[in-house]
């Protein structure tokens, strides 16, 4: 039983066999590899760069899938989550430019290896901390990564590097974008992608690269929730004691989404490097795991799809609304406390609030029915 | 003896919550702790399943000293717990939970589990009713009874189980009683916390008292049931 007003959420679970959801799926998916291309008029963004926006999306959504790890599926709030996402961009920019010459692909397995290892550094002492105490240590976390990054010369100090590796351009074919004039759509000769050719001015390819990164953690990310390691996940986030006597390894499991968590994170920031040409510590301030953290919150923590919408919206309604110039952020402010007061669970909740209100729901339909018998009665 | 408690001390923090503990439990037998609120059965419960660090004393498990070993490993050596105040993942199905039960075995794909499920529903039908529905939304004696199903599903040697009755209407704490005698003639062993003095002795081969953490008398439970200071201070006068 579907409730009008709300989405349609695309579910893989839930498709298996169902030719029309696939195709559907697929059509989605191209809609948004063609996205940049279409400028479509009311979704652009008219006072930035929309492929550069959609690439910045892109590396977000990819930061809440891996934050939404952490936070929604085990439950550790990670407040210095930023410091994975630095560490990923620096480890790919001093490899690549600073202290070597490594290509950039090759930088990414290094840079993921290296935040992995971090996570892991960091969450063996302090994954034996719970509840606030975790979110203030890894609150100094992200601290501590953005200021000896600022404080060491070998790290570029406080300019950071300049010309951070890009990915290998291969030229293949050309992408002409459309234009939207007084409601006619043309195609614009012109203004066309190389396809693929990771320059400065056209961030159509590197988008490409991230949403193509976004699909494969996406499918990682099903398959390891669905597994054994999600239901340890799962129980050890409700109640940790009980999990244990479960037969849970619960610092192992914590540990472990800890690791994967900031693998995406890494990631994310080695991806986000491509594009950023110079990076620089003052760009992973705290504000920017806040942001993060909002993303998850908001999109409904422990929900994929949510996770994922609330990233894209946190990135998409700023530049969207650049006109407004610093009232944007008020706006922004005023669409977080709305949410916060009539979507508490997120935008889209997870299975078990779903579940528990369907259950509700379910619960005052059978007593409506009965009350309804009785007066027929 | 399948459990084997040698003078175990817990601290929290300065204070002692018990104080040189010692009993034993025999396969196929029902044990029961009781005593009044605080006296330290659920600590040592905790202490049995692995959640609490002992200071000094050791536990010994079908001959095999666990006393340094983490609570998930001891899942796998056959005892399992169902926690005091319920403790269910409330979030998760009632099927979820069970399923979470049988989280340490190694033949989840097996008849033998299937076996199990059906086992727990046998016991419990109220489960089988209810199988879909979320953990949370259940009413208190329906929780009490997955949390009880949930430990069964472990397929353990030893269940402990910590104040089943807490909370319950009288009819309901019968039932409950009946299906741990149940649960014994299935051939699982059973270590039960209880308050409820009058029911727990009846059905306990073997019981002890507990007072601000000191076993303080044992017995069969026929023996404590007619001691008259057992009578006096937890049973009521008569029972």
């Amino acid at each position: 039983m579907r409730r009008p007003g709300l989405p349609a959420i695309p579910m893989p679970d839930a498709m298996r066999g169902k030719p029309a959801k696939i195709v559907g799926l697929a059509v989605l998916v191209v809609f948004l590899y063609a996205l940049p291309l279409l400028d479509l008029p009311i979704l652009t963004t008219p006072d930035s760069d929309f492929a550069g926006v959609l690439y910045t999306m892109a590396t977000y959504v990819l930061v809440a899938l891996g934050l939404n790890i952490v936070i929604g599926y085990a439950g550790l709030l990670d407040l210095g989550y930023v410091g994975f996402y630095a560490i990923g961009a620096y480890v790919t920019a001093v490899l690549g430019v600073q202290h070597g010459h490594w290509p950039y692909l090759l930088t990414i397995p290094a840079a993921v290896a290296v935040t992995m290892l971090s996570g892991v550094i960091l969450g063996a002492p302090t994954l034996r901390v719970r509840g606030d105490y975790l979110a203030i240590v890894t609150l100094g976390f992200g601290e501590i990564i953005r200021l000896s990054a600022k404080n060491s010369d070998w790290l570029g100090g406080a300019r950071g590097i300049q010309n951070v590796p890009k990915p290998p351009s291969i030229h293949l074919f050309d992408v002409p974008h459309l234009k939207w004039e007084n409601g006619t759509v043309l195609v614009d000769v012109t203004n066309k992608t190389q396809a693929f050719v990771f320059g400065f001015v056209d961030y159509v390819p590197y988008y490409w690269m991230a949403l193509t990164v976004v699909f494969i953690v996406l499918i990682a990310d099903v398959l390891i929730k669905s597994s054994r390691v999600g239901r340890a996940w799962e129980a050890t986030r409700e109640d940790e004691d009980v999990a244990e006597v479960m037969g849970v390894p619960t610092f192992r499991y914590k540990l472990l989404a800890f690791a994967m968590g900031a693998f995406v994170g890494g990631l994310s920031g080695a991806i986000s490097a491509a594009g950023a040409n110079f990076i620089y510590p003052d760009s992973y301030q705290i504000t920017v795991s806040v942001i993060f953290v909002a993303a998850v919150v908001i999109g409904g923590q422990g929900n994929r799809w949510g996770v994922m919408l609330g990233a894209a919206l946190v990135v998409y309604l700023p530049e969207r609304f650049r006109g407004l110039e610093e009232y944007r952020i008020l706006m922004f402010g005023i669409a977080l406390m709305l949410l916060a007061t009539f979507r508490p669970q997120g935008l889209l909740p997870p299975r078990v609030t779903r579940r528990a209100k369907a259950l509700e729901r379910d619960l005052e339909e059978l007593e409506t029915g009965d009350e309804a018998q009785e007066v027929r009665s | 003896m399948l459990l084997e408690v040698e003078g175990l001390c817990v601290n929290y923090g300065h204070i002692e919550a018990i104080r040189d503990i010692s009993f034993s439990v025999a396969e196929g037998e029902i044990t029961t702790l009781i005593g009044a609120n605080g006296a330290g059965k659920t600590t040592t419960l905790k202490t049995i399943s692995g959640l609490r660090k002992v200071r000094e004393g050791r536990i010994v498990f079908d001959g095999k000293d666990i006393t340094n070993v983490p609570p998930f490993e001891r899942v796998k050596l056959g005892i399992s717990q169902s926690p005091e105040g319920r403790g269910i993942f409330p979030g998760m199905t009632v099927r979820e939970n069970l399923d979470m039960g049988a989280y340490a075995r190694r033949d989840r794909k097996t008849a033998a589990y299937r076996e199990d499920f059906d086992r727990v529903y046998q016991l419990f039908p109220r489960l089988q009713e209810r199988v879909s529905q979320t953990a949370g939304t259940l009413s208190g004696g329906e929780q009490q009874m997955l949390a009880m199903g949930r430990a069964l599903m472990a397929r353990p040697r030893l269940v402990l189980l910590d104040e089943p009755s807490m909370g319950l209407a009288p009819r309901l704490i019968q039932q409950i009683f009946s299906i741990i005698a149940e649960i014994k003639a299935q051939g699982t062993t059973v270590l039960l916390v209880e308050q409820n003095a009058a029911q727990a002795l009846r059905r306990a081969d073997q019981a002890h008292v507990l007072e601000t953490g000191e076993i303080v008398r044992s017995g069969t439970g026929e023996e404590l049931s007619g001691d008259e200071a057992v009578k006096a201070a937890y049973l009521g006068g008569d029972v």
